[in-house]
């Protein structure tokens, strides 16, 4: 008898041991390009942070790698108006510190957001007029005007739901130990070193959870980071550069996985923004369009970035659903270049000035450009600048042409509105023109996904190729590289790094 | 001698606030305005940066602003940090035994091999083996440590598999693995510091050597090994103290480019991302720990002098 009894012990134990190897084993390491913010979701603001919440927060919505939007912790939604939403919630599912998540939390998130001081979630939400608990698993969203982006909004930060109980006890600290109701939970987290997040065993569709524990370590420089995968001290980097994608294409232990980001790199001119707006470049778009048409896309991303990354010319990348197959990429030409700047009757060779961000690539972009564009009759000077100092001057007007970045939104109004209507908050060169502010705004209110592609086709046409406001150059790649012993990672084109179905063996 | 190091630290309080003054000074010439770049993608927004201004005293005048961080400076409180929200006086305490065993580790690897290479080539000196380690040491002070550590990353930690390529593990959690994350940025940091101590111990004992009381004590009848063990290198360390502490004091403030490369969370990555990311009151908190551990260095040097030099007791 008792022997029978030990025998069952050692086969449960032996059972669940084994389960457990399959259902959960291992520690991920990740490295990331920089140290993470803070991580509260209300008042978080770096991209890298985003990969931590990732694993600790989920959001009322997600996307995934086609771009569409897919249900987390809300099952669906429904438009009751234009302007009213209404949100069904997932049932039974917990916060980390075991309170159910319910509408009421919802509301208590949502309000978070919008209201705390320094949230930088509130401009994200700011069409939000109230929030309504319906019923414990229904919550009503009543926006102040109809807006197209606002559910792709719930798919980052903004939705993420925060335990109330947690975040009224914390206060302003909560972001020292987040609780909200993602897979992982946090552990510690040592400033510039690591933060630690175990597998939390109530989380709501834990069965596609196949890790125990995931350390993000920022490792700024990438021939260190790359290092690091190589030597086997990581599992997966966020990035690589695209130099170092042959390295690891040919190491047998390692993979790639590279996917289109929602993002650009352009040049934004000065057209109106100061007395250094007052140039020929920024006061007539024949130059701008000189400028453009003297610069080889394809030939700048061959020697940059070893033809990686995707040449473009409008906000958004071909994997987005609201990409413009019609509005294609000029090839370069000096000849015409040389004819617009005859007819805009400036005197060649014509002193412009390009602020770049002092990284190794950004700088020898900026010397591509320069040795592009003298053929066509312009002397270009670069201004390097470190990257908060730049900033400042762009504000401030105190720049000719500066090369920047954005990460990007999956919804187009993410990528525009606040780039190339009048008020945009990030229209550094204050480009201006009010039929291009009112196609803007009716993008923004407009339902119809084929309607609202035919305005941003036609705003496209009116910003960029005929104001020239902006010169797009290309989509980075997302560029992730892990073990061969990791399977199931899906490379969403946001770039952010989802834990759900990733294993190791 | 109580008298002395009373007199000394007497003067560190001035020199303290003195340079609280300056680093706060230095601050506001630096280019980039710090709600701006704490805005990051929301930077375009007015009511944003409002707010963050109104919420880190940035809408104040300077002295006010300066006022209210020296007080809170002098009752203990370094204030928070404005990217990451955690204290300033924590971050110091948990960056500054990564820091200091670091330097440790490399002012250790750079006397052992400094000094006795100084010795040698001043003993030997315009002889191969003076050639040798003048050589050697020039490579050292020339070789950019980031380049170093890059290469010796990929052959310990890529190529070997040796050791882990980046990062840092607390000594107390786990000795062994802490020793093998600090090798290589230690021997990094270390060759460098052996270079300039070598240069110095040579030049101060081909000074030493050339002294009357060597030659007396030589002429005594002495053995090699005590005339320069004893009569000459015991003289001609008081320079090499000096130079000793200093490159101490430098390596706890923060071997920047060498932290950057290895992933190690001390006090140099501390301030260089601070500085990036306009985190002031992290800066401001770093500077003045740094400050004080040089004006504590540089106090420790003299009573180090006396130890090795006792006509210096009686001063």
């Amino acid at each position: 008898m008792i022997r029978r009894l030990l025998l069952a012990a050692c086969a449960v134990v032996g059972l669940s041991v084994s389960v457990q190897a399959q259902v959960a084993t291992g520690n991920l390491r990740i490295g990331l390009r920089e140290d993470p913010d803070i991580m509260d979701p209300t008042l978080a603001r770096t991209f890298v942070g985003r990969i931590v919440f990732a694993s600790m927060c989920d959001k009322l919505f997600d996307i995934n790698e086609r771009l569409e939007i897919v249900p987390q912790l809300a099952t669906g939604y429904v438009w009751e108006d234009p302007r009213t939403m209404l949100i069904t919630l997932r049932e039974g599912v917990r916060f980390h510190d075991g309170d159910l998540m319910d509408a009421e939390s919802v509301r208590y998130s949502l309000n978070r957001h919008m209201t705390m001081q320094g949230s930088f979630r509130r401009g994200e939400i700011n069409t939000i007029e109230a929030v309504e608990v319906v019923d414990p698993l229904k919550v009503r969203i009543r926006l102040t005007a109809p807006s197209a982006p606002f559910l792709s909004q719930l798919t980052d930060r903004a939705g993420m739901i925060v335990s109330p109980r947690a975040a009224e006890s914390a206060g302003r600290n909560f972001g020292n130990h987040p609780v909200c109701a993602g897979p992982f939970r946090f552990v510690e987290r040592v400033a510039q070193d690591r933060i630690v997040v175990e597998r939390f065993p109530e989380y709501w569709n834990a069965a596609a959870i196949h890790v125990n524990r995931i350390t993000y370590l920022p490792i700024p420089d990438s021939t260190v980071r790359l290092a690091n995968l190589q030597s086997g001290a990581l599992e997966m980097v966020q990035t690589i550069d695209p130099d170092d994608v042959p390295t690891v294409r040919r190491n047998t232990r390692l993979r790639t996985s590279i996917s289109d980001e929602l993002g650009y790199q352009s040049i934004t001119f000065n057209i109106g923004n100061g007395v250094r707006g007052q140039t020929p470049l920024g006061r007539d778009p024949r130059v701008r369009a000189a400028f453009e048409l003297a610069i080889d896309r394809d030939a700048l991303n061959q020697v940059v970035y070893q033809g990686m990354f995707t040449p473009a010319s409008q906000p958004l990348p071909p994997a987005n659903p609201f990409f413009i197959r019609d509005f294609r990429n000029e090839p370069r030409n000096v000849e015409r270049a040389r004819a617009l700047l005859r007819e805009a009757g400036v005197t060649t060779p014509l002193r412009v000035e390009l602020t770049v961000t002092n990284s190794p690539d950004l700088r020898q972009v900026g010397e591509v450009i320069q040795a592009m564009v003298r053929e066509a009759g312009f002397d270009l000077r670069l201004n390097t600048m470190e990257f908060a100092s730049s900033l400042q001057a762009a504000q401030r007007g105190d720049f000719e042409m500066y090369l920047l970045g954005w990460s990007g939104r999956v919804d187009p109004d993410g990528n525009s509105w606040s780039f190339m209507n009048t008020t945009g908050p990030q229209n550094d060169g204050r480009y201006s023109n009010p039929e291009v502010d009112r196609m803007l705004d009716a993008a923004r209110i407009e339902p119809d996904a084929d309607k609202r592609r035919t305005l941003y086709g036609q705003i496209w046409q009116l910003a960029i190729r005929q104001d020239r406001s902006r010169v797009y150059l290309w989509h980075r790649k997302n560029i992730v590289a892990h073990t061969a012993r990791l399977t199931g990672f899906v490379n969403v084109p946001d770039g952010v790094i989802r834990p759900q179905g990733i294993r190791l063996q | 001698m109580w008298l002395f190091l009373l007199r000394r630290l007497g003067q560190v309080i001035p020199t303290l606030l003195i340079l609280s003054v300056m680093v706060f000074a230095l601050q506001q010439l630096m280019p980039g305005d710090p709600a701006l770049i704490l805005a990051g993608e929301e930077r375009g927004d007015p009511v944003v940066l409002a707010q963050i201004r109104a919420e880190l005293l940035l809408d104040r005048p300077l002295a006010e602003q300066y006022l209210s961080w020296i007080w809170r400076v002098l009752h203990g409180d370094f204030g928070f940090s404005w990217r990451i929200h955690m204290p300033v006086g924590d971050l110091i305490l948990t960056k500054l035994p990564v820091t200091f065993q670091l330097a440790l580790m490399s002012f250790v690897i750079g006397v052992l091999i400094g000094v006795p290479c100084g010795v040698l080539s001043a003993v030997w000196r315009d002889r191969p083996i003076d050639w040798v380690i003048n050589g050697i040491a020039l490579f050292g002070i020339s070789m950019p440590n980031f380049w170093l550590g890059i290469m010796m990353i990929l052959f310990f930690s890529v190529d070997l598999g040796w050791l882990p390529p980046s990062g840092y593990v607390p000594l107390w959690e786990d000795p062994w693995m802490s020793l093998q994350t600090t090798i290589m940025p230690a021997f990094v940091l270390g060759t460098g510091v052996a270079s300039v101590l070598m240069r110095h111990t040579r030049a101060a004992m081909l000074g030493a050597l050339s002294q009357d009381y060597v030659r007396t004590a030589r002429a005594k009848g002495l053995g090699e090994r005590l005339v320069v063990g004893k009569h000459a290198l015991r003289n001609a360390l008081i320079p090499v103290v000096t130079l000793g502490t200093i490159e101490f004091g430098r390596l706890m403030a923060g071997a920047v480019l060498t932290e950057q490369i290895f992933s190690i969370p001390g006090f140099g990555k501390l301030v260089v991302d601070a500085v990036f990311n306009r985190d002031y009151p992290v800066v401001q908190g770093v500077v003045l720990a740094t400050a004080l551990i040089f004006v504590m260095l540089s106090l420790v040097a003299d009573m180090l002098y006396m130890a090795i030099n006792p006509r210096l007791r009686t001063a």
